[in-house]
């Protein structure tokens, strides 16, 4: 008997004929046909996700956009009604808890929305917080947390197409939802969020559902999709991943984790330092003035060779770091990879080296993200 | 799912195929096995020349996700490789059993652990049975 967690759309997965895998303790769909022709399908038309297994939270009452400021490193004072925010939350010791979008909902209720690998762990961290906060303030309750995962369906629509698609089952035409903003709308009769928002590195948008109408949009889109000729087909976790890599954008449990912070991912842009005090600002303005002693690099094979998560990465005989991430990058046609590397080693063409199975295989350092779409003015 | 399984052929419990000729065999991944892996996307061939053991790795095969090991179900000597498959190693997930064969080796000894294909057949459908 499966002590993993399934989404609603586990039939529909099974129907399909998916190849299934564990994922962050659920049953995932990790590919319907062929990875890389679902990675095609969405650089060049569109593709959808199932992706019910993320996390997400609500965090409500007059106080809580002064919780989540000490929460979070990014700035979500700047935020209005209607908008999503990329943050992270850190350890006191600058450490990532996990990478989350924020989205602010009304003006005193936000929802988080996690890694469904961190769910539990962002949870507990979170209500931690909210009771010491509450403590040191001599303050009564009056931010309000609710772990709405169970209640939520969450699809992906990405891809070229993915407007053109949505807008077909949509009250709304969507063309003037702009780029990290959402809107309640109508999808075929049922009440959604939508948000132009996404992890492969294309247009598209994520759509937030009652857990009960999500079948029923998975497979409205699905036939809307496929009838009008728009190439629209479902794909599973494994392009989602090879689609995220070549956009540059990090994985919690890869390029970010417990012991890594901000400033060596190179995500610095999303610390807001002219802020008050926030969880881990202290280490993260020490380590800021000192300089980070290892960075993020995106990396391309020069031999023949796939870097894998795990592998060293090698310089004059020294081990300088290791891969976070490796694969064939499907639109690219290269073997890339994503690591940590010494500071010192991190530039642009820079001559590494990968030890797989034993040999060092020539590789150099290059800009991320590898790939970027064109956006049309 | 339907995996072919073709009887001219014996196997080994860790998805290779051999097809024994002359005191030749050519060597390949069977049909369950690139099906498993998905899109193959690099190949590691052996040297020829290369003297192997049974069980010895005889070069290493890449999907997307995964990278598997592939072993040699015989002892010998390696007396070709098929190098298209390093331009082209989708050539693995379209025809296993024909022009995805990976190395032709001059047999020593074959390995006394090998099935026949419908003793592989049984193997996979009792692994399916299991999920």
């Amino acid at each position: 008997m499966s002590t993993r967690k399934r989404t609603i759309l586990y039939p529909q997965h099974v129907q399909l004929g998916a190849k299934i895998a564990e994922f962050a303790g659920w049953d995932m769909p990790i590919q319907y046909q062929s990875v890389i022709e679902e990675h095609h399908a969405v650089r060049t038309k569109a593709g959808l996700f199932d992706i019910s297994h993320m996390g997400e939270i609500e965090v409500s009452g007059p106080d809580a956009l002064t919780f989540l400021q000490r929460l979070c490193t990014n700035d979500l004072a700047k935020m209005c009604v209607g908008q999503v925010l990329y943050t992270l939350m850190c350890y006191p010791t600058g450490g990532i808890v996990d990478d989350l979008l924020v989205y602010r909902l009304e003006q005193d209720k936000y929802w988080l929305v996690v890694n469904a690998g961190n769910k539990d762990k962002d949870w507990d961290w979170i209500n931690e917080q909210l009771t010491l906060m509450h403590r040191e303030e001599q303050e009564k309750q009056t931010v309000e947390l609710r772990d709405i995962s169970d209640e939520i369906g969450l699809l992906a629509l990405q891809g070229p197409l993915a407007q053109q698609i949505l807008a077909s089952i949509s009250i709304e035409s969507l063309e003037e939802l702009r780029y990290y903003r959402f809107i309640f709308t109508n999808l075929a009769g049922v009440d959604a969020l939508v948000s132009r928002t996404g992890y492969t590195g294309e247009d598209g948008f994520e759509l937030y559902l009652p857990v009960e109408k999500t079948p029923f949009i998975w497979e409205k889109l699905l036939e809307t999709g496929k009838d009008a000729g728009l190439g629209l087909v479902p794909v599973g976790l494994g392009a989602r991943d090879t689609l995220r890599f070549e956009a540059g954008l990090p994985l919690y449990g890869h390029e970010l984790t417990e012991k890594v912070t901000p400033l060596e991912a190179g995500l610095e842009f999303f610390i807001a330092w002219q802020k008050d005090d926030f969880i881990g600002k202290a280490a993260l303005l020490k380590q800021k003035e000192e300089g980070v002693s290892s960075k993020l690099v995106g990396f391309m094979m020069i031999e023949r060779g796939i870097p894998r998560a795990g592998y060293p990465l090698i310089k004059d005989g020294e081990s300088i770091g290791e891969v976070t991430s490796g694969s064939f990058a499907p639109t690219l046609g290269q073997n890339l990879g994503l690591g940590f590397v010494v500071s010192k080693e991190a530039f642009i063409d820079n001559e590494i080296s990968v030890l797989i199975r034993g040999k060092e295989v020539k590789a150099k350092v290059t800009k991320k993200p590898f790939y970027k779409r064109e956006v049309k003015k | 799912m339907n995996y072919q399984y073709p009887d001219n052929l014996k196997y080994t419990e860790d998805h290779e195929w051999i097809l024994e000729k002359e005191g030749k065999g050519i060597v390949g991944i069977t049909d369950y096995a690139q099906h498993s892996l998905g899109d193959i996307v690099f190949v590691e061939l052996p040297e020829p020349g290369q003297k192997v053991k049974i069980g010895d790795s005889l070069g290493v095969v890449e999907s997307v996700k995964a990278v598997s090991e592939i072993y040699a179900p015989c002892s010998g000597t390696v007396r070709a490789v098929n190098e298209n498959l390093l331009a082209d190693p989708a050539l693995l997930n379209d025809e296993p059993y024909a022009a995805g064969w990976i190395a032709e080796i001059e047999i020593e000894e074959l390995s006394d652990k090998l099935l026949t294909a419908k003793e592989y057949k049984f193997l996979i459908l009792e692994k399916a049975e299991e999920g």
